[in-house]
């Protein structure tokens, strides 16, 4: 690959999806793009870049969806989560008890594991049953990963990572060498293909926002402006949740971190209710 | 240094997981059916047992129901790692006392995220 090839392909992948592409290897590149070269019939790396620049929206799109990070795993980070169980849910199940409501966006969701991740504890606490309407929203950039969510099916290794086995013994059904999450946990979620660079006009009152190792892949300016996006939709007595190596200081006025360590966050001069201190 | 017992009658899938717990920290000892790791267990309880299902003489499931009922018996972690990979033998496992399950193959990432689950990582 051509030193310009790779400037344009990072300005093309900062355009469109925010992401900083940083100093990849050639063969890193062309490793992340060869699904995309086949599908489209391309015989190298410079004959992509060569279409691409004639500005067709499909390819580019196709390859701007390769070039993002899709790992994850079940309870990813697992104190974030058993902090959203042990101390932001029971919160918030107080501060939503007139209206039994809550509104849950899972902002890149990979292939489900975050939201159904999410969906377990809230399964687990039997708020269905207990009469609370759940909307739990999932989004990513890459519609093929939010396809894989959809379908809830996951591999032996996917399983085995982050899942207790009795997780995995209640939630999921085992069928031909793959796990299937079970069909009333994918009916909680619902999953839609969004770019974070795009309005969040179809968002509102948001009560918890899990945007976890997102804003890490960002420059400064994109994420100080998906900061302030989330700000927005966020309820004013929302939480937000973001990746343990990922802060909002320095870039948003509008969040405080509640902890060192887990990554929550709520809107900034909020006084924390009593039980999410801990 | 935790100790960790390796049960299973594949010698190579001993010396696979053995290899995996040693460069994890653990100091391993093994034994070949559940008989043989019974005995091990009274003359030194290990903090964990790494337990396959289907082996001669002694299942994994009716060792792990005579050790818990031994002495020290309840101390042990212990961690199914087998071939059978359904609902049905999880549940049936973690109802018997088992505290995690692994379905083979398994790889090193997979026996340190379950190291995790049972704190002992």
């Amino acid at each position: 690959m051509e030193q310009a090839d790779i400037i344009y392909l990072a300005r093309m992948l900062r355009r469109r999806s925010g992401l900083l592409l940083g100093q990849p290897k050639t063969h890193a590149i062309e490793s992340r793009l060869a699904p995309v070269m086949r599908r489209f019939g391309f015989k190298d790396v410079d004959a992509l870049i060569r279409e691409l620049r004639h500005g067709r929206d499909a390819l580019a799109r196709a390859v701007t969806e390769a070039m993002t990070t899709n790992e994850s795993s079940f309870f990813r980070d697992r104190a974030a989560f058993e902090r959203f169980r042990d101390a932001v849910l029971p919160a918030l199940l107080m501060q939503r008890a007139a209206t039994r409501r809550l509104r849950i966006w899972s902002a890149a969701c990979a292939a489900g594991q975050e939201p159904y991740s999410i969906a377990m504890i809230l399964h687990d606490r039997k708020l269905l049953a207990e009469g609370w309407t759940i909307d739990l929203i999932a989004t990513d950039l890459n519609s093929e990963m939010i396809a894989r969510a959809e379908l809830g099916v996951y591999s032996h290794f996917e399983v085995q990572r982050g899942l207790p086995a009795r997780s995995l013994a209640a939630h999921f059904n085992q069928a031909g060498g793959v796990w299937r999450i079970n069909e009333s946990l994918r009916r909680m979620v619902t999953f839609r293909q969004f770019n974070l660079l795009d309005s969040f006009g179809w968002l509102d009152d948001i009560d918890v926002v899990f945007c976890r190792n997102v804003l890490m892949y960002f420059d400064p300016k994109t994420k100080a402006h998906v900061l302030d996006k989330i700000g927005e939709v966020l309820a004013p007595d929302g939480y937000l949740l973001l990746g343990p190596v990922e802060t909002s200081q320095g870039l948003s006025n509008d969040f405080a971190p509640t902890d060192a360590t887990c990554g929550v966050h709520v809107k900034a001069g909020r006084a924390l209710p009593r039980v999410a201190m801990g | 240094m935790k100790s960790c017992l390796v049960v299973d009658d594949s010698r190579v899938i001993r010396k696979v997981a053995c290899r995996i717990l040693l460069d994890l920290g653990f100091e391993t000892s093994e034994a070949e059916d559940g008989g043989t790791a019974l005995e091990a267990c009274r003359r030194h309880m290990p903090d964990m047992i790494l337990l396959d299902w289907c082996m001669p003489n002694m299942t994994g499931i009716e060792f792990l129901r005579a050790l818990r009922r031994e002495r020290d018996g309840e101390r042990p972690i212990v961690v199914f790692c087998t071939t059978e990979n359904d609902v049905a033998h999880i549940t049936e496992a973690l109802g018997a006392g088992a505290n995690e399950y692994i379905m083979k193959p398994f790889d090193r990432a997979i026996i340190q995220a379950k190291l995790v689950e049972v704190g002992l990582a």
